[in-house]
């Protein structure tokens, strides 16, 4: 008996424990279903507006599908048989009229006021130059002269199903765009080719990066912590592929990173007086040509056939230097290649080379490598 | 009438229709082009589907599976396109063209040899759209909004065939609503003050202004990427001085009555339906004419809450956001106004009447979502994410393609003399109401929880509500499949339908035989 009672005991806590463990569970399971509250005020605001016209839809759906299900219930042919002959009346077309517009007016009012504060487009303390590419964003920090690109680090692997997914799968990059916390951090956001989308929910900002146009965006970051957002305009193949990772951290540590991000910079430029060999060249090249080319141009060089041009077997590529450089610097208009002139003087004479080293370009062609001082070259003539 | 009726009996015997083929390919007759359209849709609606089917077996899951990227965006690109070009415009232009002439107790269109050739030339546009699928570089991948300049420098080869077939299907679109407006303006039964037509023709009358005005501006648009593409011209090209904004004003202003174009029909439809099968007069028939002409006339001024992201102006933002929300207003009169019909009505619900309170229901759902689309701050989270999908689905399946799935179970039998069997009718919508929610419900939250639209892949807390939006999405499809095996049944055979066909149904058509015979209303009827 006792023993019967014991079990029913365990049974209850057991029983008690998995409900609160799945209740807990489902309001976390429900967060993960409704907008981010955010990081930052205008997030929250945009929250609360969010869920205030969610529940005045909820009131007036409650009503109006009360009365229609009301209907449905007592007025079938089998509980009524003689249906009423109304079928007019001014005055309830005019309160259903203007009850819908006194609403609308209670909630446009301060849809409209987070609207103008959103839209204050003043100078921040840090000015980021956003600029959109397909398929990856570059960062410029206008102040402290920092720059560079953020391209998506999750493994094609991965994506193509053969090794387990990583927990930021999709949503993780090689550079994260640090920002200190607690200051007004303006984002000047545009495009280099087609139009794109910068979002981050947790700021409640979404501009659209369009070329020609610079769109500005502000936000003050509370805590510090990792904020991710993607890309929300169709803007080609890999539109889903070019994610947003934002770090927020403390003041000096934002101050170190810029120091740090400064010093490689310098340390680069050192690096294009030296005399490069084909191998240093290639080795460099290689993974420049992963994060830069490969969604074109494909690993094996071959491009898509009808779209994008192969470079195993190219003749510019194995045969014209002066051309291929300037097709890297310039671009090709009315094309989908883009300029890259971007890259830094040993980056871009490194992934030139890569591509003329690989696919059998170097038997096929002349094999000559660019160097460093070749981009240097460039540059001064077009000057 | 009766007199009416006995006329074209007479008629019937010695001029009828050609036989074989020639009676489709040269056939002037409203009824024959009616069936011709919505055969036509129908099938565009099936090709249509298997592309959501490829988009939702793709996203199934996390990771790539089934097709690349390059092909998941022509599929979007199509999917879209097809089902608003192909799918449900042509079905209500074949409504128009069967019930509108019938309803208003007139012989044919007003334009007969004009209706041959709107039909005609659509099967071309969509075999010329259709085909850059085999052409090199594929098909049109810059979605069904093709933003340039991702659809003009930036776009594949066959965009230029892309380009020709929205040409052919505003022609198409252009002829056919002449048709209409000529039709009904000239070619009304004695009697029939505007005011007293029926709904469906009010409706379709408002909808034939709409595509006169905008589809010239969408012609203008995809001549503009025309000239980028070919000419050298820069109008979308900011390298050239151009702006790419400008392609976005220029497309909603087309693109947002066009939304209307697909929904103001159904709202006639489902006023007839909701009538007849709570057996009470429409309340608020002249309400409705008006919030129907304001929706109509408001839709040319919010086309740029499409675009709240764009970087308009403060003013411009609150402008669009404020004409937007007004649009709830007149909507909402048209849905109380249904529910008033139905209150202390006498109701009963066969397979149209059931698709209809779904509409009701639905189409409210998704105009709620549209609401908080509307405004803007917090369209700046919802902007260009899966609660957008969400939204305009819920507006056209359980909206616009509800509304024409009812209007076939409900005028079927007028057409084919035949009645549909009541027990699939309703086993299809059952099957097809819980296939839309298991579908597009479940999308809200994964655009809320941050899910992009348009993206082949996605992070992995999207994993579950995608896994179940993909297996709603496959009942609905096979739903349909079922749906054309009952409309082929129902053709081929079934209950005689009677004159009235509907204990509660009113208007013209319903005085005519079932099946209505190849000429109606040679001599017009009277209209008391």
């Amino acid at each position: 008996m006792t023993n019967v009672r014991n079990l029913i005991c365990t049974f209850k806590t057991q029983f008690i424990v998995i409900a609160f463990a799945l209740s807990s569970q489902l309001s976390a399971e429900w967060d993960a279903l409704n907008m981010t509250k955010g990081a930052t005020e205008i997030s929250r605001e945009v929250y609360d507006l969010h869920m205030l016209i969610f529940w005045i839809c909820v009131a007036i759906g409650v009503l109006v599908f009360g009365v229609m299900f009301y209907s449905m219930y007592a007025y079938t042919k089998k509980k009524n048989p003689v249906a009423a002959t109304f079928h007019e009346s001014t005055k309830v077309e005019i309160a259903w009229t203007i009850i819908p517009f006194l609403i609308l007016i209670a909630m446009a009012v301060p849809a409209s006021k987070t609207l103008q504060t959103m839209y204050n487009d003043e100078a921040g303390d840090i000015n980021i130059q956003v600029v959109g590419y397909q398929w990856k964003w570059q960062y410029r920090y206008l102040e402290d002269d920092v720059n560079f690109f953020a391209n998506l680090t999750t493994d094609l692997d991965e994506i193509y199903n053969k090794v387990p997914k990583g927990e930021n799968y999709l949503e993780e990059v090689d550079e994260m765009v640090v920002i200190p916390v607690g200051k007004k951090v303006r984002f000047l956001i545009t495009a280099n080719d087609v139009i794109h989308s910068w979002w981050v929910p947790a700021f409640a900002i979404k501009q659209d990066a369009i070329p020609g146009f610079i769109n500005t965006a502000w936000t003050i970051v509370e805590e510090p912590g990792i904020y991710r957002g993607k890309c929300t305009e169709l803007c080609g193949k890999n539109h889903g592929f070019m994610p947003i990772v934002v770090k927020a951290v403390e003041q000096n540590e934002y101050d170190s990173w810029i120091a740090e991000k400064q010093a490689a910079a310098i340390a680069m430029a050192e690096l294009t007086e030296k005399d490069w060999t084909a191998e240093e060249l290639v080795a460099r090249g290689e993974a420049l040509y992963t994060t830069n080319c490969v969604a074109c141009h494909q690993v094996n060089g071959q491009g898509i056939t009808g779209i994008f041009p192969a470079l195993a077997g190219s003749e510019i590529v194995m045969n014209d230097k002066a051309r291929n450089i300037e097709i890297l610097m310039e671009g090709v208009q009315g094309a989908a290649m883009n300029s890259f002139s971007y890259l830094s003087e040993v980056e871009m004479a490194s992934v030139i080379t890569y591509t003329r080293q690989s696919w059998g370009n170097a038997q096929n062609g002349d094999g000559e490598i660019v160097a460093p001082k070749d981009i240097v070259e460039y540059k001064k003539n077009k000057i | 009438m009766s007199a009416v009726i006995e006329n074209h009996h007479n008629e019937h015997d010695h001029h009828g229709p050609a036989k074989g083929l020639k009676r489709w390919f040269y056939t002037t007759n409203h009824k024959d082009i009616g069936t011709l359209y919505l055969w036509f849709s129908f099938a565009m609606f099936l090709i249509g589907g298997a592309m959501a089917m490829i988009i939702r077996a793709e996203l199934f899951q996390p990771g790539m599976q089934i097709v690349e990227p390059e092909f998941y965006n022509q599929m979007i690109t199509l999917h879209g396109l097809i089902m608003i070009f192909g799918g449900v415009m042509p079905a209500f232009v074949g409504l128009a063209n069967w019930l509108v002439p019938m309803m208003i107790g007139a012989p044919d269109m007003a334009l007969p040899r004009m209706n041959n050739l709107s039909f005609w030339i659509l099967p071309f546009a969509f075999f010329v759209l259709l085909s850059s699928l085999f052409m090199e570089g594929g098909a049109p991948n810059f979605g069904w909004t093709f933003y340039a300049p991702l659809s003009t420098t930036y776009a594949p080869p066959s965009t230029t065939f892309f380009i020709f077939s929205v040409h052919i299907m505003g022609a198409s679109s252009i002829m056919g609503s002449i048709n209409v407006i000529v039709t009904i303006m000239n070619m009304r039964a004695p009697g029939m003050g505007l005011m007293k037509m029926p709904l469906f023709v009010w409706s379709w009358l408002i909808t034939a202004y709409l595509l006169i005005a905008v589809m010239p501006v969408l012609a203008g648009a995809v001549t503009m990427m025309l000239m980028d593409i070919h000419f050298g011209t820069s109008f979308f090209n900011a390298a050239g001085g151009g702006d790419p904004v400008l392609f976005q004003h220029i497309f909603w202003f087309f693109g947002h009555p066009e939304v209307y174009i697909m929904i103001l029909p159904a709202f006639g439809i489902v006023s007839h339906i909701i009538e007849t099968f709570s057996r009470k007069q429409l309340f608020g028939y002249s309400s409705m004419v008006w919030a129907m002409l304001s929706i109509a006339i408001l839709s040319f001024v919010v086309w740029a809450h499409h675009m709240f992201t764009v970087g308009m102006p403060l003013a411009a933002e609150l402008f669009f956001m404020w004409s937007t929300m007004l649009i709830a207003v007149p909507t909402g009169v048209k849905v109380f106004n249904w529910i008033a019909t139905m209150f202390k009505g006498s109701i009963t619900f066969e397979t149209p009447m059931l698709f209809a309170c779904a509409f009701v229901v639905l189409f409210t759902l998704g105009g709620f979502s549209g609401l908080m689309l509307a405004i803007t701050p917090a369209d700046f989270q919802y902007h260009d994410t899966y609660f957008v999908v969400a939204h305009f689905h819920y507006v056209l399946v359980p909206g616009a393609i509800f509304s024409i799935m009812a209007a076939v179970y409900y005028w079927i039998p007028k057409w084919t003399g035949n009645m549909y069997d009541e027990r699939l009718g309703r086993l299809h919508f059952w099957l097809s109401f819980i296939g839309v929610n298991v579908t597009f419900f479940p999308q809200h939250f994964i655009g809320l929880a941050g899910m992009p639209r348009r993206v082949p892949d996605y992070a992995l807390q999207f994993a579950d509500w995608n896994m179940v939006s993909t297996a709603g999405a496959f009942l609905f499809g096979f739903s349909q499949v079922f749906f054309l095996f009952i409309v082929v049944k129902t053709v081929m055979g079934g209950k005689q339908a009677t004159d009235q066909v509907w204990e509660g149904a009113r208007g013209l058509e319903w005085t005519v035989d079932s099946p209505a015979p190849y000429h109606t209303f040679s001599v017009p009827p009277k209209v008391s």
